[in-house]
């Protein structure tokens, strides 16, 4: 059972391996140059599990003590994963242990593939996930280790490799467009961050997003509820 | 700063981080049934996150300014167009990706 749904998880996160691999090494890396041990970036990865935040904490470790504004930053950077949360609470329903890992793993990747891949019917449902969620988190954390390890000693060009990240969630963002039968809300999720982005800037557009997202939501319950998605 | 306002500073990180992912599960536990309104936005908010996130990837690129995101709207279309024409997870994202990287190393 856990080797079929291994076989079905792991082309999933090809993908994901692509990216995670220079990712995690630039962030490996950059730690290393900011003068930290690879202890630090192998923890951090393993522990906090989120991009966008661990490269902000180097700066943060680099400035002056400030707990309740790294608290807050924190929040902030992470609270589009309430959302995750909200669409996953059915489908985690019954996983026993597993589910504490599912939701502890659970970065934009790992979310995005566990909500729209197509597991087929002979593999269980709970085992894919889990190894989306752990393949996922070991090429984050192998890469920052090597990146934090032996950072100092690379040397390459690899600029536009993390393109591959943008190419993965328009493919997931297609994914679902083609499976839903109205566009409405995916519709919604682009010009709400667009006009956003544009109003905000790209340091602080996601909350106003976030929230005009559940406002239009909530204020078009009654139309929308009808629908099928 | 102290090793232990570092392993302060790391842990609030992780704290944050933990509590935006467990939340929701500990607000709407299996015990108890989902109000209907949050049944409603988790069915709809998906879609809408999947938008959110390719804006997300995107925040930083410059239409005013350099090449005006040239590279990266001809990447995204690329690999649409490819998602569209095979429905191929691994080709589209492949070929997205190399055609953004000969495009920054040899064209803009």
């Amino acid at each position: 059972m856990k080797r079929k749904a291994l076989k079905a998880a792991f082309p999933y996160t090809i993908p994901i391996f692509t990216g995670f691999w220079f990712l995690g090494l630039a962030y490996g890396i950059y730690m290393n140059a900011s003068g930290f041990s690879f202890l630090y970036p192998m923890i951090m990865s393993l522990l906090i599990f989120g991009g966008s935040l661990e490269f902000v904490a180097v700066e943060m470790l680099l400035s002056p003590f400030a707990p309740v504004q790294v608290f807050i930053m924190a929040l902030l950077i992470q609270a589009r994963h309430l959302f995750y949360g909200i669409s996953m609470l059915d489908r985690f329903r019954g996983m026993g242990w597993k589910k504490f890992y599912l939701i502890f793993g659970m970065c934009d990747e790992t979310f995005s593939i566990n909500y729209t891949a197509d597991i087929p019917d002979h593999v269980d449902k709970g085992w894919f996930m889990f190894f989306v969620t752990l393949l996922n988190q070991f090429y984050w954390v192998f890469a920052a280790t090597i990146g934090g390890l032996i950072g100092s000693l690379l040397k390459f060009d690899t600029s536009g490799i993390s393109f591959v990240m943008t190419a993965m969630f328009v493919v997931i963002f297609l994914e679902q467009w083609l499976k839903e039968k109205n566009h409405i809300s995916s519709l919604i999720g682009l010009a709400a961050s667009t006009v956003c982005l544009i109003c905000f800037g790209p340091d602080s557009f996601m909350i106003p997003t976030m929230v005009t997202i559940i406002a239009i939501l909530t204020l078009s319950k009654k139309k929308f509820e009808k629908m099928e998605v | 700063m102290t090793l232990s306002q570092q392993i302060i500073t790391i842990a609030l990180c992780i704290a944050g981080t933990m509590l935006t992912r467990f939340l929701p599960f500990a607000v709407f536990n299996e015990n108890r049934k989902t109000p209907a309104f949050v049944q409603y936005i988790g069915k709809f908010l998906p879609s809408a996150v999947f938008g959110m996130l390719v804006v997300y990837c995107l925040k930083d690129v410059s239409i005013l300014q350099g090449n005006h995101a040239l590279p990266e709207f001809i990447s995204v279309f690329l690999t649409a167009a490819l998602h569209l024409w095979k429905r191929q997870m691994l080709l589209s994202i492949a070929g997205g990706t190399i055609c953004y990287m000969l495009l920054i190393h040899f064209v803009f």
